[in-house]
């Protein structure tokens, strides 16, 4: 595509290599380095040198191999075929990798993205004669039985369709529209197109994010919602449940479509991720979860420029979804591990360090990529959002080093994982007092609209009582629980009833691991009538051990279990026992 | 053709440097043929034109700038490999030390090793039986699963890996081995394991690679990767099922910022090159099963916490990512606690697959959520002990108390050759929780409790 392929390697210095003089490569380009053909990409250049990170391990490569330019910056293919498969940080599917290399990954292997050789059964939604602008839809095909995928015109380009071939069956490469822009030169589609991976997709319009991400976690929904088109940042030390709590988002959360980017983890869990999703089914659709995911797995022993890349391919696929008016969620697990990927290449390059040996350009490399989310209006006039929820390890579990505290800045939901819950096995480890949530005004009209007019006032209360309790919680501490009041004891007995009851939930219980909205609401509802009941009785001087003896506390602990998602009739039961056991104290 | 390149451009702590070197591959493998006769292995780690910077492993003690001749060898670090390594001890870098001859190589592997094809691994479900209460019930080692001991200077991680070596293994004889790495360990820590090993019978099934701390501290990055090929070898070349121990990874991690600030790099966090997460990943990845070969690699790191500070960056980055980690406590080991588990930062993230129903026992997933969620409690009361004194605890804290106590001395302690099966230590674990209250067992269904709750 270039005339410099004179281009040879000058140093090697682990992922990164040089070539000495000035070249005709470009900022950004992606270029195959040395006879292996290793993928690599252009990150710096002055009249001296050409700096290129290479994906792929460079052990074994020598100074005057050939470096080969492309002409086009780091860029995925999108079009069907997308959707269950799994990629690594450059969207080189494994499967296919696997074909060509065995069980261990071998360097420059070359495969094609999406299978070229699979027909889909396209049908067409234009007429020659008709008026296109970018990313109007042309044609649509079904990719799993539950997205259809849909054909987008490049967005820079727009003009008349000239030519249309028939419905029926299509390969990837097969030109199916050819459309004439304003210049008079023509341009065939074909069911794929490229599209550069660090260059957000446009969109038409920014819309307010006013609609919940339901995701059946009660402490997630009810505490601390996450709109769709939002940010949230999962912060949490190893061993407090990142992993588990990203990987029950991805099972149950609202969204068409999940992407699941394993950035510089461990293999074993994408493989757990693999295979459990092949396993559930999605209960709004009873298929199963793989027909709406895709899987980036670059885990942390595969090449540490190809996990930076990986944040990226995920979050272009996931607006080349969106652009298709779906709602699209991409799971980051986890940035910090992209983060140090940025430092050891920074490091490479002998840049200045600024926190923590971290680039300076840290923050501003953050919010680029937290701005890509959103709830829009596409160029095509459909509205799709894309919510990201990135997971945080930070170092020695401070929350002070640099990437929480600059990924807090950009995310505006916030989900403190905490060791002491976790070593206490109080899943999920959501820290109720160092966790919040800014959508909560943004969302509360359909909360109120949607699941019942009192489920903000409940989840106001809530909060006040775990409030309460941290406060109480403090005196406990210094003098034990015997001497407080009764009306104070009696909310350290609720906030239990919240905390195990209600905030904890068991992702291996059948019931318990997705709890629709309508049973946190009669949830909360059942214990805060509890909870004012018992008050009424406190002030009338009866002592609070009378009221722990009816079991009823220890009773509501339990109904997460005992009351089945589908028989919500049962809170009813609940209710009346209530009134029926206290009317006796 | 071999190419000799006499004297040398500069040298710097552990690195040579050569210029007007030609056809020089990026981590080849070059001899330094030294002026009194002997030779010195070493590694290109960086490239510029014709300036080759090379790591020399034995260090640069004695070696001149004009004698010196270098001598490429056209390929990477390679480990020769043959069924016979079994029952041999190695140096860090494979090199016979145990006088009985070269090995005849079957075939050389690239010790970097290639990254396992996510896709081509299978999620490891089998569960190993280590007789040790505390990890059996609580952080489970399951086959294909990295768990480390974290450990402190002093303690005893040593005995407890060899009590995990001979409980676990040795049942399952036809198809096991293991591969023993010292990574700057004393002498006679290296003794007291080939000794242990020698007592179970099973040097024959052991593979040692020695880097001890009187050794050449630069062989010490390689020793790991010596070791890990060798395992990758036994297991997925010969179907064997292979327990890899690697001890002491903080000699690792300090060897790796050794030859990091003699290269120069910007040091991150302590020190430690930036790249600390990325390297010990490459090692700890190595772990797993694949699909269409019948052995495995198990690892068990072993890493000394400097100061015991859990939050050091090489434990921490280590449980970032290994799947779960033992955690050894000082305080209980001074109290003679044996094995001094810290059971609530102790977690195997394997574990929920791999028992219960089938696996180990229906109700242990239970019996562990609620022993580690009552164990929590008793540190809560303990810290209110600490401030009123015991005796003012409310009757249900020093039942707590009483509990702790006993499940401290009962359960985690253990002897050195005691092997208590899964249902032992799950009957205990029962009887331990029946000093509690029922209603206060809130992690464990009716039925469960129906069923072994005793109190």
């Amino acid at each position: 595509m270039s005339d410099s392929n004179n281009n040879t390697i000058y140093g090697i210095n682990g992922p990164v290599v040089t070539v000495r003089g000035a070249t005709t490569l470009r900022m950004m380009e992606m270029v195959y380095v040395g006879n292996a053909h290793l993928v690599g990409e252009v990150i710096g250049l002055d009249a001296e040198k050409t700096t290129i990170q290479v994906y792929e391990e460079t052990t074994g490569l020598k100074p005057g191999e050939p470096v080969i330019s492309t002409g086009a910056p780091m860029s995925v293919t999108l079009g069907p075929g997308i959707i269950r498969s799994i990629f690594d940080g450059i969207e080189r599917p494994l499967n296919t990798l696997e074909e060509v290399s065995g069980a261990f990954i071998g360097r420059g292997s070359s495969v094609p993205a999406l299978d070229p050789e699979r027909e889909w059964e396209v049908t067409m939604l234009v007429k020659p004669g008709d008026q296109l602008a970018g990313g109007a839809i042309y044609a649509q095909c079904p990719e799993t039985p539950l997205i259809t995928h849909k054909l987008m015109v490049p967005p820079a380009l727009s003009g008349e369709v000239v030519s249309v071939k028939p419905n029926g069956k299509y390969r990837l490469e097969d030109e199916i529209v050819v459309l004439r822009d304003q210049n008079g030169q023509e341009h065939g589609l074909t069911l794929c197109q490229r599209w550069p991976i660090r260059t957000p997709r446009p969109v038409k319009n920014r819309l307010p994010a006013q609609r919940p991400l339901v995701t059946g976690q009660r402490v997630i929904d009810t505490l601390f919602p996450i709109a769709k088109g939002g940010a949230a940042a999962i912060p949490g030390g190893f061993g407090t449940g990142k992993t588990m709590t990203q990987h029950q988002l991805a099972k149950w959360c609202d969204a068409d479509i999940i992407i699941y980017v394993g950035c510089g983890e461990r293999g074993n869990e994408m493989t757990q991720a693999l295979t459990e999703f092949g396993e559930l089914v999605d209960p709004k659709s009873g298929r199963p979860l793989t027909d709406r995911t895709v899987l980036i797995a670059n885990t942390s022993n595969m090449p540490v420029a190809a996990r930076e890349a990986s944040i990226y391919t995920g979050i272009t696929l996931a607006e080349y979804y969106r652009d298709m008016g779906y709602h699209t969620a991409l799971m980051a697990d986890s940035t910090s591990r992209w983060a140090e990927a940025l430092r050891e290449i920074s490091g490479r390059l002998e840049e200045m360090p600024a926190d923590e040996g971290f680039p300076a350009y840290l923050p501003s490399r953050l919010s680029e990529f937290y701005e890509r989310t959103g709830y829009m209006e596409t160029l095509s006039g459909e509205e799709g959002s894309i919510t990201v929820i990135g997971a945080v390890s930070p170092q020695g579990s401070d929350f002070s080093e640099p990437v929480t505290q600059n990924t807090k800045r950009f995310t505006r939901c916030f989900w403190a994982l905490d060791k002491s819950l976790a070593y206490a096995r109080h899943y999920p480890a959501i820290n109720w007092n160092d966790s919040y949530s800014e959508y909560i005004n943004d969302l509360s009209p359909w909360y109120e609209a949607n699941v019942g007019k009192d489920f903000m006032a409940f989840r106001e209360e809530l909060c006040s009582i775990l409030l309460e309790e941290n406060r109480l919680m403090e005196i406990v501490k210094l003098i034990g629980a015997d001497v407080l009041p009764d009306d104070q004891k009696l909310i350290i007995e609720i906030a239990r009833v919240i905390r195990v009851g209600f905030l904890q939930q068991n992702a291996f219980h059948a019931e318990d691991t997705y709890v629709p909205l309508e049973k946190q609401l009669r949830m909360m509802e059942v214990i805060l009538c509890l909870y004012h009941k018992c008050q009424e009785i406190v002030a009338r001087q009866v002592p609070i051990s009378k009221i722990l003896q009816t079991g009823l506390f220890d009773k509501l602990v339990k109904m997460k279990y005992d009351i089945p998602n589908d028989q919500l009739e049962l809170f009813d039961s609940y209710q009346s026992e209530i009134d029926q056991i206290l009317s006796k104290i | 053709m071999i190419l000799e390149h006499i004297g040398l451009k500069e040298i710097n702590g552990s690195l040579v440097v050569l210029d007007g070197v030609d056809g020089a591959s990026n981590e080849e493998m070059v001899e330094l043929h030294l002026d009194d006769g002997s030779v010195r292995a070493g590694r290109i780690v960086k490239i510029d034109g014709k300036r080759v910077v090379i790591q020399v492993f034995e260090g640069t003690r004695g070696v001149s700038m004009v004698n010196t001749r270098t001598r490429l060898s056209g390929h990477p670090m390679e480990l020769p490999l043959s069924p016979e390594i079994l029952g041999r001890v190695f140096d860090g870098l494979g090199r016979p030390i145990d006088g009985l001859g070269e090995v005849y190589p079957t075939c050389r592997r690239d010790v970097n090793g290639a990254p396992i094809n996510p896709v081509s691994r299978i999620y490891p479900r089998d569960y190993i039986n280590t007789g040790i209460s505390s990890i059996d019930a609580l952080a489970t080692l399951i086959r294909g699963q990295k768990l480390p001991i974290f450990s402190g200077s002093g303690m005893k991680h040593n005995e407890l890996a060899v009590q995990i070596v001979q409980q676990a293994s040795i049942k399952d004889n036809s198809e096991f081995a293991i591969v023993f790495a010292a990574m700057g360990v004393k002498n006679d820590v290296a003794e007291y394991f080939r000794r242990s090993f020698e007592n179970a019978n099973v040097m024959s099934r052991v593979v040692m690679f020695l880097n001890l701390s009187n050794d050449p501290i630069i062989e010490r990055i390689l020793t790991p990767r010596c070791a890990l090929t060798a395992a990758e070898y036994l297991a997925f070349d010969l179907g064997m099922h292979i327990l890899v121990i690697l001890t002491d990874m903080t000699s690792y991690a300090e060897a790796l910022r050794e030859f990091s600030s003699s290269k120069g790099e910007i040091p991150g966090r302590k020190g430690f090159p930036g790249y600390l997460y990325s390297d010990l990943a490459s090692l700890y990845e190595r772990a797993g099963i694949v699909k269409g070969k019948s052995g495995s690699v198990t690892q068990i790191p072993i890493l000394t916490m400097p100061n015991d500070d859990i939050t050091h960056p090489i434990p921490d980055l280590t449980g970032y990512i290994t799947e779960g980690q033992i955690v050894l406590d000082r305080e209980l080991d001074t109290r003679g606690v044996y094995p001094p588990v810290s059971v609530l930062p102790s977690l195997s993230r394997l574990m929920k697959d791999g028992i219960g129903a089938g696996y180990t026992r229906e109700d242990h997933s239970m019996l562990s959520n609620q022993l580690f969620a009552s164990y929590a409690k008793v540190q809560d009361a303990k810290a209110l002990a600490s401030v009123i004194g015991e005796d003012e605890l409310s009757a249900a804290d020093k039942q707590l108390m009483e509990f702790g106590r006993v499940f401290e001395q009962k359960f985690i302690n253990q002897g050195y050759l005691e092997n208590r099966t899964i249902e032992q230590t799950l009957d205990l674990g029962w009887e331990l929780l029946s000093m509690l209250p029922r209603e206060q067992l809130d992690r464990v269904d009716e039925e469960m409790l129906d069923k072994h709750y005793r109190g």
